[in-house]
This record gives C-alpha cells, structure tokens and sequence, in this order.
C-alpha cells in the first residue's frame, strides 16, 4: 500500500460551517465539585488569618521559619516542631504586571493592571513569605526588594481566606527603621532562592 | 548487574471513609516516613521517586507538581503515573533494572472523600460523543458486565453476595480496613438495587488512605537488612476502551497481564504455586470474573471454589483475606498499593489476627475501575 492509503480522510471546514450548524457537535457541562480538607498546618494558618496573624512552623533541625506552615519539613523529612508569629510586613521578592484577568481576558481600559507579588514575609526564613497582590502603588513604582504591609479586610469580613489579606502596600516613612529595608537587600546578598537551599 | 528487586520498607496511614483531620500532604507523609523508617532509609539517599496520581481526583490540573515534599522529593528525579500504584511499581521495578537507580520509592493516595462529585467524575470518563449523553450511571457499566459474566458462567446473584459477606467479614481482623461488618447474603441481596443486578452492597465504598514503598536491587536489599520482599512478576495490560466491542463476560485485561507475571516469576501453575492472593471486589461478581481471569479455576468455577471454602482465611488459597476494596475501601490510585501492603505483612508474617500460616508467594491484582478495562499483576515472594 502506499502511504495515501492510510490516510482516513476527512471534510475541510470553515468557521462559518459551524455558525451555520452544518457541523453536528456535542457540549458537556462537567459537574465536579471538590471540598479539600486544609489539615492541620494550613487549617490554623487560615484561622489566623481570620485574626489578622500570620503565623508559621518552626524545624529545629533546619531551623527554617516556614510559611506558609507545613506540619512537616520537606527537606529534613521529619514533623516541624514549634509554631510562631511573623509580621505582617516584608520584602517583594518578585511581581509581574498583569493586563489580562486569570482566564486570559483582556482587562478594560479604565481596569488598572493586577499586581501579584511574592513577598518575603519579615520574621520567616528568607526566601519564604507569601504570594498575594500589591496594592495603592503604581505598576511603575514598584521594585524587587521594596519594603510592603498587608492591607487587611475588616475583622467582622474575614472569613479564614488568604482573602483576608486585601493586598499589600508600599511602607512609605517607617522603610529605614526595619532591619531588613529595601536598601539593605541591595547590599549584595545572595538572590533568596540560594540561600533558603544552601540550608541543606 | 541486577538480578532482582525487592520491596525493603512500607508505610501506611490506614483507610478511613473520611480524614478532615488532615490535609492530602499530611496524610501522605505519615505514610512515606514509616516507610522509610521502615526500610532505614532517608529521602535523601533514595534514587527515584514515582507516584500513582489522576488530576481528576486531586482536583486541579498537573498535580504531579505537588508530590515532591510530602515524600521528600524536593529537586530529586521525580514522575507520576496515571494509573495505579502497581503500574508505578512496574515503573519503579523498570528503573531499578536499568542499573540507573538502586532505590526508588513509590507512592499513592486517596483523598476521595474530598470528591463531592464522584458518580459525575466518573461518568465524565465515558465517551463524550456516543456514550455520556445517555446519561447512564458509571456502575451500569459493572452492571451490564455482571448480567454477562453472570450469564456465562452460570453464576448467581446469592453467590456474588458470599463474596461481599466473606470480605467485609475477613475486614473485621484487619485494624487498616475502613469497611469491616458481618453481613449476610440477605443484607446484601436486599440492600438498595442500584443498576441490577448490582445492589448497593455489591459496590466498594470509597476510603481514604497512603501508602508508600520503597524498592531497591539485590545488593542494597541485602545491605539494608530486614526482610526483603522481593518482585518475582509483574505485568500490565488494557482491553479496547470501545464498549460496544469488549469482552463483557472474561476480565481479559486481567488474565493477560496475570500471563505476563506468571512467565516473568516461572509460574506455571498458579493454583498450586501461589498461596494467597488480594484481588480486585470493587464490584462483588469481579472478584470471581478476576479469579477465573488468573487461573486460580477454569471460568464458571470461581463460585464454586468461594462456596467451598477455598478462598478462606482457612482454604488453600485465601483471596481478600485484608477484607479487599470491599472490606478496607475503594482508593482508586491506591488500590493496588493496599494490596501490595496486605503482600508485604503476610509475607512478613507481620499480619497480626489475619495472618496466613507458612506463605512465600503472594499475588497482587488491580482493575481501574469503570469504565475502564485495565488491569496490572504483581508476584512477591519472601525466598
């Protein structure tokens, strides 16, 4: 046989033979519904948000202050050991300047771009913090290593979602009395990535 | 160069219908530090990591991502298989061979309880064109193929429930099983019609568990100390998906792979040579429809063999003496790894009340569940 023989052929169409409903086609709606069971590490994580905390796990193995909190260290493969709080301040690790909504639509023209950030939270191990959004600043105004805070919800509107947390905003005055400020990260430390894995 | 593979550690949470107490990542560690602890081994000097997975059941997109840390495998060779956890063993078993790894550690959950859809998920698994807009119940599947089975082999509806009753009975001994009761046909054959001749008690229930392995080649089992476990056999196979064409009445998926196992282990004939199986009941009548399919009898026997007494805790080739999907609960990916564990103790002879005097070969067997026609074999031995 020759190759030609084995091709099973088929109609070439156009979109127009599908608006037209010349094209016969099948649609299914999926009905799938999951309720994840948070545990113990992100359950509590949740409920101090709820309070306006955050709150991480300790191994003191590693001595890694970890958020968000697991009950486990992943890397000495042993349970974590202590919770403790830690600011709601911190460092913007890295951010990206979103035009298109998270199912790839266009924003509008009066809709200002979406931040997400990651953001080393203050009082964790470096390289550890919390992927939310910033807010109150201008796509232009933003750095790695600027110094932000959390811009929490009312507490009578928390309901223990990392929503609780509206977005996060530049510190303006009090960015040089913190000991780990914008200007300090310039200082030529080592990008956080290395230094959260040389633990190993 | 490597000769055989064994299994040097196991771990296991149990199974329960449900486990709000913690998350899928919790669950799981518990399971892979017993393992490890088990073999006496760290995550850090094993090789390879392979786990069971479906993002369906997950519930989100590439959920291979989120393996490594609840097994230890932060930045180490890791993949997962959508398929059983015996279809990861065969990986794992795979790797070891190839001289490349000398340890891998393999893995799989359910957290189905966390499924609030589960009859729409699988139903979502049927083919969207030509089958789903019948809108049939996923179980009507088993059930067309219990009618069948039924039908040529002579078997009864009384006779499937004695499977139901036999396995949720022989649960009650095993302290990991979520389902244990003692039933009888009379429960069974007037519970619930769900699509007959199935009733509701025919069909596992699903359950929540971990389960990992660690496998390693011959030099470093013999190194570990402990009692290795060792894979004599394994096979894997699948019948077309097209379910207006499939064999309705033999589990042909299943007895080909059991042919693929057996050669592998020397194993000419399975009845006198393998002292126990667990089996895949995730319907009562499969139990049976795969007894046949692994040549444990000749089809239209396996009845006749379970009404006998053969297939007991006593007989002389105890089937589901764990309690099967039935008695310890349905975990999809997981399912093979339970009955890899029941292998692994009895082979041990770490099984407690359930354990089956003077074993060495145990023979492990999976279905994929409607509507699916896949099926894997393993043999272990402790010699």
């Amino acid at each position: 046989m020759k190759l030609e023989d084995y091709e099973l052929g088929g109609t070439h169409l156009r979109s127009s033979d599908f608006e037209k409903g010349k094209v016969l086609t099948t649609a299914w709606q999926p009905n799938l519904a999951y309720a994840w069971d948070n545990g113990v590490a992100i359950g509590r994580y949740l409920a101090e948000l709820k309070e306006g905390r955050i709150v991480a796990r300790v191994c003191h193995s590693c001595n890694r202050i970890m958020i968000p909190p697991r009950m486990f260290c992943e890397l000495c493969f042993k349970p974590t050991d202590e919770w403790r709080y830690v600011k709601d301040t911190g460092t913007v690790n890295t951010f990206s300047v979103a035009h298109v909504n998270w199912d790839a639509s266009r924003r509008g023209p009066k809709e200002p771009p979406l931040i997400p950030a990651v953001i080393e939270i203050d009082g964790a191990s470096p390289g550890m913090g919390i992927l939310h959004m910033l807010g109150g600043v201008s796509p232009n105004g933003i750095t790695v290593g600027m110094r932000v805070e959390a811009v929490w919800k009312k507490p009578g509107e928390r309901t223990g979602a990392i929503t609780d947390i509206l977005y996060f905003k530049p510190i303006r005055a009090a960015a040089a009395k913190s000991p780990r400020a914008a200007g300090k990260a310039k200082a030529g430390r080592k990008p956080a990535a290395t230094r959260a894995r040389s633990k190993r | 160069m490597v000769k055989r593979v064994a299994i040097v550690g196991i771990g296991t949470t149990g199974f329960r219908p449900v486990t709000p107490d913690v998350s899928f990542r919790e669950l799981i560690f518990e399971a892979a530090r017993k393992a490890y602890s088990d073999a006496g081994i760290e995550p850090s000097e094993i090789g390879g990591f392979v786990t069971a997975a479906e993002d369906f059941l997950e519930g989100y997109s590439i959920a291979d991502e989120y393996c490594p840390d609840q097994i230890g495998a932060v930045l180490k060779p890791t993949q997962t298989i959508p398929g059983d956890f015996l279809h990861a063993l065969a990986t794992g078993y795979m790797m070891i061979m190839t001289g490349a790894f000398k340890t891998v550690a393999i893995e799989a959950h359910s957290k189905a309880s966390n499924v609030k859809t589960i009859d729409d998920m699988m139903g979502f698994a049927l083919d969207p064109v030509y089958n789903r807009p019948l809108r049939e119940t996923p179980h009507a599947i088993a059930g067309l193929e219990m009618t069948r089975y039924m039908f040529e082999t002579c078997t009864s509806s009384e006779q499937c429930a004695k499977v139901v009753v036999k396995n949720r009975g022989n649960a009650m001994r095993n302290p990991y099983a979520a389902f244990a009761a003692e039933l009888t046909e009379k429960d069974v054959l007037g519970s619930e019609p769900v699509s007959l001749p199935l009733h509701r008690l025919d069909i596992a229930q699903h359950a929540d568990g971990a389960v990992v392995a660690v496998l390693a080649d011959d030099q470093t089992a013999q190194a570990l100390g402990g009692t290795p476990i060792w894979i004599d056999g394994i096979g894997w196979c699948t019948d077309t998906p097209t379910l207006e064409m499939r064999d309705w009445g033999e589990a042909a998926y299943a007895r080909i792979a059991a042919e693929m196992a057996y050669r592998m282990a020397g194993i000419a004939n399975p009845r006198g040579l393998v002292d126990f199986a667990e089996i895949c009941d995730e319907y009562s009548y499969k139990e049976l429809q795969h007894m046949e399919a692994l040549k444990f009898c000749n089809r239209g026997e396996a009845a006749d063999m379970l009404e006998s007494g053969a297939t007991s805790l006593q007989g002389e080739l105890p089937v589901n003496i764990s309690g099967g999907a039935l008695g310890v609960g349905h975990l999809f990916e997981a399912s093979g790894a339970h009955k890899i564990l029941e292998l692994v103790e009895q082979l041990r002879g770490h099984a407690g009340a359930r354990q089956i005097p003077d074993v060495n070969i145990g023979l492990a067997q999976v279905w994929r569940g409607v509507p699916t026609a896949t099926g894997a074999v393993a043999i272990l031995s402790n010699m």
